[in-house]
């Protein structure tokens, strides 16, 4: 009998004793992310007492949490897209020259920005699944030609006064029992961006899609091992070019999210978020190597790499180079982390 | 051993095969014909981009220069970069993403040396190979710690990178408490621009002269062979008796000895730094020269002198995009789009197909359609 099956007095197997690789690094992330920010309420208490606080960090990082999923995705069947950040740049820009000077309206942005994705998915998609071309180098490729053409569109910064635009940005959805009363007695109710509700519907749909659907399954079967997932007979190309696809879309979507959220077009916009991205699925749990990981892991890992910015800088490092240095810090303890609790896991196998 | 398409073994394998497919088939096919074509364009575009000619410049020394000579000046620090990278890259089979970073940590701390901490000197504050030295110390202690978390915690390498990556600019900012040293002494700038009486760039022979060191190491010991049997099976090596570890370890160490060198230069070339913008984007030009040289990105066999010459094609094809007036800013999009066809062109799927297409274009047509 293999270790780690729990055999009941019938001979049934019960359940698998031993947490799979994907169960235990979520329930690290989770904790870690309870652990930070509730000692982050007990020792710093001021704002991180605020239900509010907590709900700006979803209103600020919509678009990385969307990003985030995409980018888990695809690390699950055992790629990269590193050019998530520059695709969300080039369709603000996108966006806001559409909105400003080609009279578009909310609508015209959404199908530009799903389909700058969906362009990216199809080319990057094709070379990586059907060429068979390293994904870091495909996707290289794509954030420069991404970062190029974004400047190509329009240099200059373009703020957005479209009416029908601003309204969907500043629509504000209040949350219910979370308000508190500011320093005039007068009582703010808590509220969340309309993009904080879009990313959350995209977690769950993509948490499902993962958890519950033939394709999500063959995503981990493909990361998991290519060969032994060819032979259970599931189309490997395919599935790579449809994660591919699935991650670009998600940048086109995370994208408009953060034009809602931003509301301009500049260079800069989205600048770097491909690292943040991979930063939060790794935190979130996701392996490199493909076939572990999960969307809800990525979620809290958005949370907690965002809580641990917001401890420091309220701990007085607030100069710009900190943020960084604490992103590269916390990626760093969970590689390591994760690593050893995977090398023991194996050794323990073995 | 090092560019096994060089072994007449291979070639006499197929002995019916057409010239254009053992053509294909040559390790340096693939950057040869880019520099072909780049050169091919330049001279039917414009033939004065070759022009040479001699200027004086503002020391008052008759210096050479021309598009040319830019090229070989300006791809120094990326050379050297390609060849620390190709190492890597054959020993752990991934990529280091934080060359870019490191290089503004390399640059930070010599301009920190050499100014003795202000923000303006005049003269050097400390003998200038001191201040490399250091300035290499620190950058291969990085480099260590880079290879530490691949060879010693086996994560995967640009992942591992990824976190000099995110945090190497604002080290450097942190070293310099954010402020941008300038060094006025001109003895600081000999090491990127010109030696007094010599119309060479001198950065051409600092490349030139690592060149030549990885050439010696890379022929009198056993780097090369340890590097590439431990990219090719980290287990047999240690079978063998290798340290597959300690040797991935010292191929980052190296790699981190090299971004020294490059980010020396870099800073050199104007005394000063920034450190948000220097050596931007160069780590996808470095791994990007690597690949165009044929190696593979996986690891394993390496042909150094592919990386070499395919940083020089990537050099030239910015001098041509930049002497066509293309925007700095728009230049990736360019460049972009001309690196997806040179890895498409040079894709084993891609070229397999080729080359059937090459002995029988109905059948190929039929599985294209």
């Amino acid at each position: 009998m293999p270790k780690g099956i729990a055999v009941d007095k019938q001979g049934r197997i019960k359940a698998r004793a031993s947490m799979s690789d994907t169960n235990l690094l979520l329930t690290i992330t989770v904790l870690v992310f309870f652990a930070l920010y509730l000692s982050a309420v007990v020792f710093l208490g001021g704002g991180f007492t605020k239900p509010q606080n907590f709900l700006n960090i979803l209103n600020n990082n919509a678009s990385l949490i969307v990003l985030s999923c995409g980018m888990s995705i695809v690390m699950i069947t055992g790629g990269i897209d590193i050019s998530v950040g520059a695709v969300t740049s080039l369709v603000c820009m996108a966006g806001a020259v559409n909105l400003e000077q080609q009279g578009g309206s909310v609508l015209t942005v959404l199908l530009i920005g799903l389909g700058i994705g969906l362009a990216f998915g199809l080319v990057q998609g094709y070379l990586v699944a059907y060429l068979e071309i390293q994904p870091f180098i495909v996707s290289l490729a794509g954030m420069f030609f991404a970062k190029g053409m974004t400047t190509i569109v329009s240099k200059e910064p373009i703020r957005v006064t479209n009416e029908g635009f601003l309204a969907v940005k500043d629509t504000r959805i209040t949350v219910p029992g979370l308000g508190a009363p500011n320093k005039l007695g007068q009582y703010i109710p808590a509220y969340v961006e309309v993009g904080v509700v879009i990313a959350l519907l995209a977690v769950v749909l993509l948490f499902c899609l993962l958890r519950w659907t033939k394709l999500g399954r063959s995503f981990y079967a493909v990361g998991g091992n290519n060969q032994s997932a060819n032979m259970l007979g599931i189309n490997v190309r395919r599935t790579k070019f449809l994660a591919h696809i699935l991650c670009s879309l998600l940048a086109g979507l995370g994208g408009i999210l953060y034009f809602l959220h931003v509301g301009s077009g500049d260079v800069a916009n989205g600048a770097g978020d491909e690292m943040n991205a991979i930063a939060s699925s790794i935190i979130g749990g996701t392996l490199l190597t493909g076939g572990v990981g999960n969307v809800a892991g990525t979620f809290f890992g958005v949370l907690s790499l965002n809580t641990i910015k917001r401890i420091v800088s309220s701990l007085g490092f607030d100069e710009a180079w900190w943020s960084n240095i604490t992103v590269a810090a916390m990626l760093c303890l969970f590689l390591v982390i994760q690593s050893i609790v995977l090398l023991r896991k194996n050794t323990a196998k073995q | 051993m090092m560019t096994p398409v060089k072994n007449p073994e291979t070639k006499l394998k197929q002995p019916g095969e057409s010239l254009f497919k053992r053509l294909v088939r040559q390790q340096l096919f693939i950057p040869f014909a880019a520099l072909a074509l780049l050169v091919l364009f330049n001279l039917i575009a414009d033939p004065s981009f070759f022009a040479v000619s001699i200027k004086e410049n503002s020391l008052g020394n008759p210096v050479l220069s021309g598009n040319i000579i830019s090229v070989l000046d300006n791809a120094s620090e990326l050379v050297i970069l390609a060849i620390g990278m190709t190492l890597v890259t054959a020993s752990s089979g991934g990529q280091d993403i934080s060359v870019g970073a490191t290089m503004a940590i390399a640059g930070s701390v010599i301009l920190r040396m050499v100014c003795g901490g202000q923000v303006t000197a005049d003269t050097l504050q400390m003998p200038l190979l001191l201040a490399v030295l250091i300035g290499i110390v620190v950058t291969a202690l990085f480099g260590a710690f880079n290879g530490a978390l691949v060879a010693y915690f086996k994560i995967q390498p640009m992942v591992a990178t990824l976190i000099m990556f995110t945090a190497g600019r604002s080290i450097a900012a942190w070293i310099n408490n954010n402020q941008l040293p300038i060094m006025n002494d001109i003895s600081f700038k000999y090491a990127g621009t010109f030696l007094p009486g010599i119309p060479v760039p001198t950065p051409v022979f600092i490349t030139a002269f690592v060149i030549l060191l990885f050439w010696l190491a890379l022929k009198f010991t056993t780097l090369g062979l340890y590097t590439q049997s431990v990219g090719i099976n980290a287990n047999s090596s240690r079978l063998n008796g290798l340290d597959p570890k300690l040797i991935k370890l010292l191929t980052y160490v190296i790699l981190g000895v090299c971004v020294a060198v490059a980010g020396f230069i870099r800073v050199s070339r104007s005394g000063s730094i920034n450190y948000s913008r220097i050596a931007e984007n160069i780590e996808m030009d470095a791994i990007l020269a690597v690949a165009l040289g044929g190696n593979a990105l996986s690891g394993g066999k390496f042909n150094i002198y592919g990386s070499i010459l395919g940083a020089y094609v990537i050099q030239f094809l910015t001098t041509t995009l930049y002497k066509y007036e293309v925007p700095s800013t728009a230049l990736p999009a360019y460049k972009a789009v001309v690196v997806i066809l040179l890895v498409v062109l040079s894709a084993p799927v891609v070229r397999e197909k080729l080359s059937s297409m090459k002995k029988a274009p109905v059948k190929a047509a039929k599985e294209v359609s």
